[in-house]
């Protein structure tokens, strides 16, 4: 009686198993995404699993850090960074797997401020002055900080504006810094506070790809992922149509 | 080896842990003895409060200081409003957001130094006419030294460690509000390694050091000697 009970519940476990396994030759990849593509990597990887039934799991944060990881053994298979020369770096120290680099997507820089009307649609404010603080993100560590250096340094403000630097150590600490109020303006990404196809509150002037090189961010695949037929497929699935609109939608550009 | 930024790190490090150990003096010991005496029901409220900082990730608190101390917040209105303008990206907020996060590490000893004096020597005190002044600058403090200098090096130590809350209110100025646990943070991001292992390693030895030091000078006081 109590045998027959196990074997019928153990059927039954293995038909409940069974149904929500996926297709036959899903795997699970995992890949680290700097934390600027938090929100349009999400929505990619849901779109991911629905389009191969293949599972993605993403762990954030600063491209930096992930290199310190992944040269020390982190299980990482794909690597999504926040610019180019760090994918660039692994591939040639041979932790990733060569010929799988590409560029994802391509940053838009924007000048804003959380006060309404104050930063004007041409950044003359930068001239203007008036302000206290102006945040940007550490230009030795991100890539959005560096081409904000660059901007400045094209229209001739470095010099003047520098001593009012105030650094995060990347962009999203350095949207808290203006968000908060305590920073009145700062360069951060597009992606950070568009809505709807514009910036959605507060103020901002988004700065022309003519005053800086372009922001450029780059995947790579990692050796770890090189037998894993679900990493070559996130790979793949980062350059198809739906992800390509999924990436412009957050305010990136795409490189071609 | 270390560059001139490294330097500037350590002696602004040094100028924040050694000026907020002074005002974690001068505030911890009133409220510590005040915990120590009082019967008031606020008590463990207070208690709770000061220990706060043991149990938040420093992030939480940074999040909250930067709100707080921001120009709609209620400190930073009151900042401005006095004419200091508001306190992120400065030196003095650091060291006010230091106080803070280090209040524990200093209130504590001294509650548990002042605990351990117990009422005897206090009574003693008011039967020969000491004032509580008297009584509390010439018969606690010398008792309760021990406890004093464990909450002078732990303030310190501790504020030299801090990084989170700096992180999240410091903006990261070179000489100003970029400290050393900041710039290790900057060295190993940046792939400096070399660096990094410079004031990192430099880092853990001095919290091993001082940690002995105070481990010794502790169990040197407080070991119980055996019945001769």
């Amino acid at each position: 009686m109590f045998v027959t009970f196990i074997s019928r519940f153990s059927m039954i476990a293995l038909c409940c198993a069974l149904s929500v396994c996926p297709p036959a030759l899903a795997a699970t990849t995992i890949a680290a995404v700097a934390s600027n593509f938090t929100q349009p990597m999400a929505e990619i990887a849901e779109a991911f699993e629905k389009a191969t039934g293949h599972g993605a799991k993403l762990s954030f944060g600063s491209s930096g850090k992930f290199v310190a990881q992944i040269e020390n053994g982190a299980p990482f298979e794909v690597f999504l960074s926040a610019d180019a020369e760090k994918p660039e770096k692994l591939e040639k120290s041979r932790q990733a797997v060569e010929g799988s680099r590409f560029t994802y997507a391509v940053g838009k820089l924007v000048l804003w401020s959380a006060k309404p009307g104050y930063v004007d649609d041409q950044g003359r404010i930068l001239e203007s002055g008036g302000f206290k603080h102006l945040a940007l993100a550490d230009p030795k560590l991100a890539p959005y900080g560096e081409a904000a250096v660059e901007v400045l340094k094209n229209k001739g403000l470095f010099e003047r504006l520098q001593p009012l630097f105030v650094l995060g150590e990347n962009i999203s600490q350095t949207h808290q810094f203006i968000s908060t109020g305590n920073a009145e303006l700062g360069f951060i990404a597009l992606s950070q506070v568009i809505g709807n196809g514009k910036i959605a509150e507060g103020s901002g002037w988004a700065v022309p790809e003519t005053l800086h090189a372009p922001i450029r961010q780059d995947a790579v695949l990692l050796n770890k992922g090189a037998e894993n037929p679900a990493a070559a497929a996130l790979m793949q699935f980062l350059k198809s149509p739906e992800a390509r609109a999924i990436i412009q939608k957050y305010g990136y550009s795409l490189a071609d | 080896m270390l560059g001139d930024d490294d330097l500037a790190a350590l002696w602004l490090t040094f100028r924040v842990a050694a000026l907020s150990t002074v005002w974690l003096l001068m505030l911890g010991t009133p409220l510590a003895w005040w915990l120590t005496r009082t019967g008031s029901r606020w008590k463990a409220v207070c208690n709770a409060l000061v220990a706060l900082p043991l149990v938040l990730p420093p992030t939480v608190l940074g999040f909250y200081l930067l709100v707080l101390i921001g120009p709609n917040g209620p400190i930073g209105r009151l900042t401005t409003g006095l004419g200091m303008g508001t306190l992120a990206f400065t030196f003095n907020g650091l060291v006010v957001a230091s106080v803070l996060y280090s209040l524990p590490f200093v209130v504590q000893p001294l509650q548990t130094a002042f605990a351990a004096i117990g009422p005897p020597p206090l009574e003693a005190a008011a039967t020969l006419r000491a004032g509580p002044w008297d009584t509390f600058f010439h018969v606690v403090v010398p008792l309760a030294k021990p406890g004093f200098l464990a909450a002078a090096i732990l303030g310190f130590a501790h504020t030299v460690g801090e990084f989170g809350v700096v992180l999240m209110i410091g903006g990261n100025i070179p000489g100003q509000t970029r400290v050393v646990s900041v710039q290790v943070y900057n060295h190993v991001e940046a792939l400096e390694y070399g660096q990094a292992h410079w004031l990192a390693g430099g880092l853990l030895a001095f919290s091993f050091a001082v940690l002995i030091v105070m481990y010794g000078f502790l169990n040197h006081r407080l070991t119980v000697q055996p019945a001769k």
